[in-house]
């Protein structure tokens, strides 16, 4: 054997190879997952960024006491029996006499299209707000409201002159119309608020769709389950931890606690659905139920890291608190609980951000529903984010792929917030011995 | 130990608040995911008109909202049941195990069911017996029953295009197939003469158990890949021949008149699919739709039968009503459901 430190023998030689053969296929392994996750980014955002645009447009509209108030009483009971069908014949009429007045040629647009511009959630707006203000009638008003679909999807490339030749939902016509409205100001894409804040909508108006009563819906499950799973989770671990006897039962509890964490979510819906609404009859749709389902499957996903987090304290701590005269309880609440609070509340926003973005159990319990009430409280119908998403995937107007995406962006950065905050509270908060 | 404090006393609030709820005021509805749109667009126009809340809708498929209705009478059941397909005696059965008595059906009206391709693809002319030649497993070949080998539209028939034969069905769980079986399937069964070999070969112990056989052959479909199930719904059939640009899927109307600059429509016997040829009874492939209420919620439940009265009003159901607008196929007679439903007549015992 040569003794030589500068000139490697064989052995060393293939030792090394094989250690820089592992490091390229890590950085492989590295490079495979962001680019993964570089095109995921890239097809939803590029998808989804869209719905947070919207085409608006701005026209006078003349509210026709002969269409709105036949009585002339202004009586509330009347106006109320005026439906939508008429309000949107007055915007019809209204963008027809505005384009008229500005000169703009309708380039062979039949009375038909012009108002097939206006989107058909505009007729419901214009309705509410005459009904709130009934003096309103007879009066002109300056009205932004959103225009239809395929006009939206004109301006975001969604829809081309080619496509609308073959579309029965617009026309060429429409569009070049469309054309020279934005040019005249009436028309315009800007930032939609509405994404964020309106209920969703009906196959009809996929530009009225919004994430209102989701994101409702999500924060409610989520309280739910913080106020339920926060205190059964933590005092279940602590009992496990610091006060139960080692012996066979609490083994088999540890074990089933370890396998519910890993039972298919789905199967929490099933259970959901028996317990919650068949036996103890409480409503379909509702955030309390959606809340109590993932309590259970969230419960074990916090039980295990919140024992590791009380398994991390060191015994001398416990040994030093008894020493001087604590009580296992005192010991346990005094001093174990606080050095293990940033663990457990690590685990606790991971867990809820894993419910967050759970589907499965929701389908059973009558969440993926059309909902366009905003919930009174924790009883009333609700959506949830990912059972939206789910929802609009299947709709047959293409407006809504955009919205699917959208909110998938929303639930993303909801994910994100929760993860960064749990990262910032381990680094902040936690202790190492 | 504050959070403990706080936490205990927020699961009192939910407790306490458990008690405080209130009756259910708005409608739920559950079923069919062909009506789903229709039910959304009325659900709409009912919240928006009406001092009712917006009914909830929900899809999961025709027979599940069936079963849901089934469940019981009360609250957490829900009050419709929409459906592509007329409901079974099973059904009834369950309804009558489980207390639901009196169910009243409502006919809303028709959806026709297309073939549609590509739409850069070539036209197809297609009939039952066609698209029997497609996809059935055995078919008739010189008067005797032969494995289907057929690979190209070109082998089914030599008017069609040489196309590779590949087709997207829905799956067993859509109502649709069941409209899809009896119009298309069993009907080019019998225009092959397929049929009359299963009938001849069929060891049944009398007629019907020949017949039932028989039926039953002529709906065993291709296993070799030819033939594809979608169990979901219409916009996965669409990504599926987006990917897949010689493939033929089946699709509701409706779906594919807001979808009409991506699809191109094959004609059945030689008709094209539209609102108006359904409506003349010239398109074969159509089916009725339905929902079936409740009745022992009409009166428990605010604006139950408001809502049904509006949905086959002529402003929604109707010729010119939105639904039409849809793609919904009217029902000619529309005037005897509204008076149905305003007499509250419950549904007959099936034939």
């Amino acid at each position: 054997m040569s003794g030589s430190l500068f000139t490697l023998d064989a052995r060393t030689k293939a030792r090394n190879a094989a250690e820089r053969r592992f490091r390229a296929y890590g950085l492989g392994a590295i490079v495979i997952a962001l680019l993964a996750l570089v095109w995921l980014l890239i097809s939803i955002f590029s998808a989804g960024l869209p719905a947070f645009r919207q085409t608006f447009l701005t026209f006078p509209v003349t509210l026709d006491a002969s269409q709105l108030d036949k009585s002339g009483t202004g009586d509330v009971a009347q106006l109320s029996k005026i439906t939508t069908i008429t309000y949107a014949k007055i915007l019809g009429q209204s963008l027809e006499a505005a384009i008229a007045a500005k000169g703009i040629d309708l380039g062979g647009a039949k009375p038909k299209q012009v108002a097939d511009l206006i989107s058909q959630e505009s007729a419901a707006t214009l309705r509410s707000k005459v009904m709130a203000d009934p003096a309103l009638i007879g009066t002109t008003i300056d009205f932004t409201t959103l225009a239809s679909g395929r006009i939206d999807g004109y301006y975001k490339g969604r829809v081309t002159m080619d496509s609308a030749a073959l579309d029965k939902n617009t026309s060429p016509e429409q569009l070049r119309l469309a054309d020279k409205l934005k040019e005249a100001g009436m028309l315009a894409v800007r930032f939609n608020t509405g994404f964020l804040t309106m209920p969703d909508a009906s196959d009809k108006r996929p530009e009225a769709a919004g994430l209102g009563i989701a994101i409702l819906g999500s924060f409610m499950i989520m309280a739910v389950v913080l106020v339920l799973s926060l205190p059964i989770g933590v005092a279940a671990s602590i009992y496990l931890e610091e006060f139960a006897p080692k012996n066979w039962i609490t083994d088999l509890i540890e074990v089933n606690i370890a396998n519910l964490a890993a039972v298919p979510s789905i199967v929490y819906g099933i259970l959901g659905l028996a317990i919650f609404i068949n036996f103890a009859g409480l409503p379909q749709s509702a955030p309390i139920v959606g809340g109590l389902v993932l309590t259970l499957m969230t419960l074990p996903r916090i039980i295990i890291p919140t024992r590791a987090a009380l398994k991390a304290v060191p015994p001398s701590i416990r040994d030093a608190a008894l020493g001087v005269g604590a009580s296992r309880l005192q010991t346990v609440f005094h001093h174990v609980l606080p050095l293990a609070m940033p663990g457990i509340l690590t685990g606790m926003i991971i867990g809820l951000a894993q419910a967050l973005g759970e589907t499965a159990p929701l389908l059973l319990i009558g969440m993926v529903a059309f909902v366009r009430d905003v919930p009174g409280g924790l009883f009333d119908p609700a959506s949830a984010l990912p059972v939206q998403v789910y929802n609009w995937t299947q709709r047959g107007d293409p407006g809504f792929v955009e919205r699917a995406s959208g909110a998938i962006i929303v639930l993303l950065v909801f994910l994100i917030i929760m993860n960064t905050a749990a990262i910032i509270l381990r680094r902040k908060f936690e202790r190492r011995w | 130990m504050s959070f403990m404090k706080l936490s205990v006393s927020t699961a009192a609030i939910i407790a306490a608040s458990t008690f405080a709820a209130s009756a259910r005021d708005q409608i739920q509805i559950s079923g069919s995911s062909t009506v789903l749109p229709y039910a959304t667009i009325v659900a709409e126009a009912f919240g928006e008109n009406t001092d009712f809340a917006t009914p909830v809708v929900e899809g999961g498929g025709s027979g599940a909202g069936r079963k849901k209705l089934c469940e019981g009478v009360g609250e957490n059941t829900i009050d419709i049941a929409n459906s592509s397909s007329r409901i079974k005696q099973s059904d009834i059965d369950l309804c009558k195990t489980n207390g639901v008595n009196d169910i009243m059906e409502v006919r809303i009206g028709y959806d026709g069911i297309v073939f549609a391709s590509d739409i850069a693809g070539p036209d197809f002319a297609l009939t039952p017996a066609d698209l029997y030649g497609a996809l059935a497993a055995n078919v008739a070949k010189d008067g005797a029953v032969a494995a289907n080998a057929a690979k190209s539209w070109k082998d089914v028939n030599a008017a069609l295009p040489d196309q590779a034969l590949q087709l997207f069905i829905p799956g067993t769980k859509h109502g649709t197939r069941e409209v899809f079986d009896t119009k298309v399937i069993e009907e080019g069964c019998k225009a092959t003469g397929a049929y009359d070999l299963f009938l001849a070969a069929s060891t049944g112990a009398d007629d019907d158990a020949k017949k039932k056989d028989a039926v039953a052959k002529c709906n065993e479909l291709r296993t070799d890949g030819v033939s594809v199930d979608i169990d979901g719904d219409y916009t996965e059939t669409l990504a599926r021949l987006d990917a897949n640009k010689t493939a033929v899927g089946v699709f509701g109307l409706s779906f594919y008149e807001n979808n009409t600059d991506k699809l191109k429509v094959a004609t059945i016997d030689g008709i094209v699919p539209s609102v108006d040829t359904i409506a003349k009874g010239e398109y074969p492939v159509s089916r009725p739709l339905f929902f079936y209420v409740k009745k022992a919620h009409i009166g428990v439940i605010p604006g139950l039968k408001e809502y049904i009265q509006f949905f086959v009003s002529d402003e929604m159901a109707g010729p010119d009503g939105v639904l039409a607008g849809y793609g919904l196929v009217p029902d000619p007679e529309l005037a005897a459901t509204q008076a149905a439903v305003e007499a509250e007549t419950p549904m007959a015992p099936l034939q």
